[in-house]
């Protein structure tokens, strides 16, 4: 049966949270902008745009009839019993964010902001990437409305990720590889900000996550609460109640904002967001920014984040590309401190074990990142027992994932991997 | 002294001031400061010690590369200070240039305390603008460390002007959009941003971003109050070391000289 939702894609936009920071985007301590004043100009452009659209009748409309046509909004909610009996019996039901147009929930944000920078009257984006997921989201979006599309991506992540390069490249943007620092998503975010810093005049940041300086962690937040608002109405006409709690995973933490935000002033509802514990906190490579870093500046926001006592940023590292950063949005930051939402790491192996689950028990393969919060899920029913119903943000689909994967489960040899565009050979993730 | 009393100096001797930067520890501790008194000796009125970050979004790839560098040879908050320290013994005039989040971890009031007792005269912050300084604000008025915010070609008249009101001893404008590293050609808006900057201040207007050779710092002598170089420094220290900045400080404090004072705006 078709979802019957009656949300509207423009609806997180359109209508204020009870949440927001303030007039500087201040989420309490979080949050603003650490820049340079270079910066401020277009971040202020930014804002007014932003304020003016979403009080625009028009921009409501073409961003509503995109999301329909273009992503395949709603996307479905998914009943998930046979995971749910490998969770203490749990009702697992799962939020399709990985059926959308591109593959995750990150051409929510993207079809909006391009439509923004539409309205800027500027010609070029620039955008950040990990996983690939918002790089191939942002060229698909500059495909569809003739923008130039420049993705920064770090080599680390190019090789591992190789098929999302091909895609993007396939889709007319141009992937440049950052070689400097970890060489991870961390540094493709400074590579981005230099070149805005020199091209402002004529480019938009399109930046994929909830985290960077006023307003990014705002807009992105509105661009996805749709997630969360049909999410709610899903759950309510099929179960009737509330869900017990509601999970994701976090790196930036864009999906598990969009979906918590329908449930945030619903005491009732836990909202857990689930972190890369990599090889397991104690050995501190992970990138559980939430459960074990501290308040610092970076990237343009205050926020949680992952540096040694000297304020140099640390690595972070995780299995999943999407989740390997050592910051995160500053909204996270402060629903962490004021005790609404909760954080935890998953490691590597639980992932990779819940990303093999959810595919031989429900036929659904996801990404790496969504498998963390699957595992989370699985950790959290076994917990809470049969009678809770658990919300999963299912944030992508695993595709781009299958060579890793078939190399951690020892499916393929290491020599028999695919090599990315330039000849480099998948490096990471075998380790079975 | 302070960075007024910099300015003073230059004044009286009818010309403008020259600002050379280097990052603290690059390529070691000592190396640094033999670098930097070097860079004193050659005719810099006015250090920047940087401080190595590990996300340093407005430099360009020679700052990037001598950061790492001094990273990974293990440079510390401490060392920095302790740079500042042996410049200023040795009759230097500094400032540090840093990136906000590693004074926000030392603790911006004890870094404020530190810098001042080890006798810097200042901090400029690439990534802090004052609408997030207010505890910024308030440890440099009772250190007594003068704080340098940045204008750049794109700031509204309104942003210069709140830039400067919080600004003490000068305001440090970007002669281009863009990231640092040494240019051909200093920008065209370079004499626009400080014509922009100057009703809104009696503080010296220095120039920074691209400047590499004589006739360049002639050229924005000839507009600002201070000439800033910064890459062009870090590649004399790579190439030839002392003698190599030493050699550029000469040659750069020999444009500023030829542009004598300032013509008024």
């Amino acid at each position: 049966m078709a979802s019957t939702t009656g949300v509207k894609p423009s609806d997180g936009v359109a209508n204020r949270s009870g949440h927001d920071p303030d007039e500087r985007g201040h989420f309490g301590r979080y949050g603003g902008r650490f820049v340079p004043e270079a910066l401020v100009a277009a971040l202020d452009e930014l804002s007014a745009a932003y304020e003016k659209a979403r009080h625009d009748e028009e921009f409501l409309a073409e961003l509503d009839r995109l999301h329909r046509d273009y992503t395949g909004r709603p996307s479905p909610l998914t009943d998930a019993p046979k995971l749910g009996e490998h969770a203490g019996g749990a009702r697992i039901l799962l939020k399709r964010e990985d059926l959308n147009h591109t593959g995750s929930h990150k051409i929510n944000n993207v079809l909006g902001q391009a439509l923004l920078t539409k309205r800027m009257g500027k010609k070029r984006v620039i955008a950040e990437t990990g996983a690939g997921q918002h790089g191939v989201a942002t060229a698909t979006a500059c495909a569809l409305l003739d923008l130039e599309c420049i993705v920064y991506m770090g080599e680390v992540d190019t090789a591992r990720q190789a098929l999302n390069v091909a895609r993007m490249r396939l889709l007319g943007a141009t992937v440049v590889p950052v070689k400097t620092g970890s060489r991870t998503l961390k540094d493709a975010i400074n590579e981005a900000l230099r070149d805005w810093v020199t091209n402002v005049d004529s480019t938009h940041y399109l930046l994929g996550t909830v985290a960077g300086p006023h307003p990014f962690p705002v807009m992105v937040r509105d661009f996805h609460r749709v997630i969360g608002m049909e999410a709610r109405e899903q759950v309510l006409e099929r179960t009737g109640a509330l869900p017990d709690a509601v999970v994701a995973c976090v790196g930036g933490g864009s999906n598990a904002i969009g979906i918590f935000h329908a449930f945030i002033d619903e005491p009732s509802v836990r909202l857990i967001g689930f972190e890369p514990g990599g090889d397991g906190v104690e050995t501190g490579r992970h990138g559980a920014t939430l459960a074990e870093g501290s308040p610092g500046a970076l990237h343009g926001a205050m926020s949680y984040l992952l540096q040694d006592e000297d304020g140099q940023t640390s690595e972070s590292y995780s299995i999943s590309a999407g989740l390997d950063y050592p910051g995160v949005g500053p909204e996270h930051a402060l629903l962490k401190d004021i005790g609404r939402a909760e954080y935890q790491p998953v490691t590597d192996a639980e992932a990779m074990e819940a990303f093999s689950l959810l595919s031989r028990t429900e036929g659904i393969i996801p990404a790496i990142e969504s498998a963390h919060a699957v595992a989370g899920a699985i950790r959290l029913g076994r917990e809470l027992g049969r009678d809770a119903t658990i919300l999963v943000n299912l944030s992508g689909r695993g595709d781009k994932d299958v060579d890793t994967a078939a190399k951690w489960f020892g499916m393929i040899a290491e020599d028999e991997s695919a090599e990315d565009a330039d000849g480099t050979a998948i490096a990471d993730g075998g380790r079975a | 002294m302070t960075v007024a009393d910099v300015f003073a100096c230059c004044a009286a001797d009818d010309r403008g001031a020259l600002v050379g930067y280097l990052p603290a520890g690059y390529p070691t501790v000592d190396d640094s400061v033999d670098l930097m008194n070097a860079m004193v000796e050659g005719g810099c009125d006015l250090i920047e010690v940087g401080i190595p970050y590990s996300d340093p979004v407005m430099d360009g790839p020679t700052i990037q590369v001598a950061a790492e560098t001094a990273l990974r040879n293990g440079i510390r908050l401490r060392d920095v200070l302790t740079v500042v320290e042996r410049i200023s013994a040795a009759g230097g005039s500094a400032v540090v240039m840093t990136y906000f989040n590693p004074v926000l971890r030392y603790g911006v009031d004890a870094f404020a305390r530190d810098l001042a007792s080890a006798g810097g005269l200042g901090v400029i912050t690439p990534d802090l603008i004052p609408d997030e300084a207010d505890e910024w604000l308030a440890a440099s008025q009772t250190h007594g460390l003068d704080r340098i915010f940045l204008v750049a070609p794109s700031s509204t008249e309104e942003r210069i002007a709140s830039t400067v009101a919080a600004c003490t001893g000068f305001v440090y404008a970007t002669s281009i959009m863009g990231v640092t590293g040494a240019r051909d050609s200093v920008a065209d808006v370079a004499p626009e941003i400080v014509a922009r900057t100057r009703p809104h201040t009696s503080l010296p207007i220095g120039v920074g971003l691209g400047v590499r050779s004589a006739a360049q710092a002639e050229q924005v002598a000839s507009f600002a109050d201070a000439v800033i170089v910064g890459s062009a420094f870090v590649t004399a220290a790579t190439d030839r070391g002392t003698d190599g900045v030493r050699d550029l400080a000469a040659e750069l404090a020999g444009g500023v000289r030829r542009a004598g004072t300032r013509t008024p705006a």
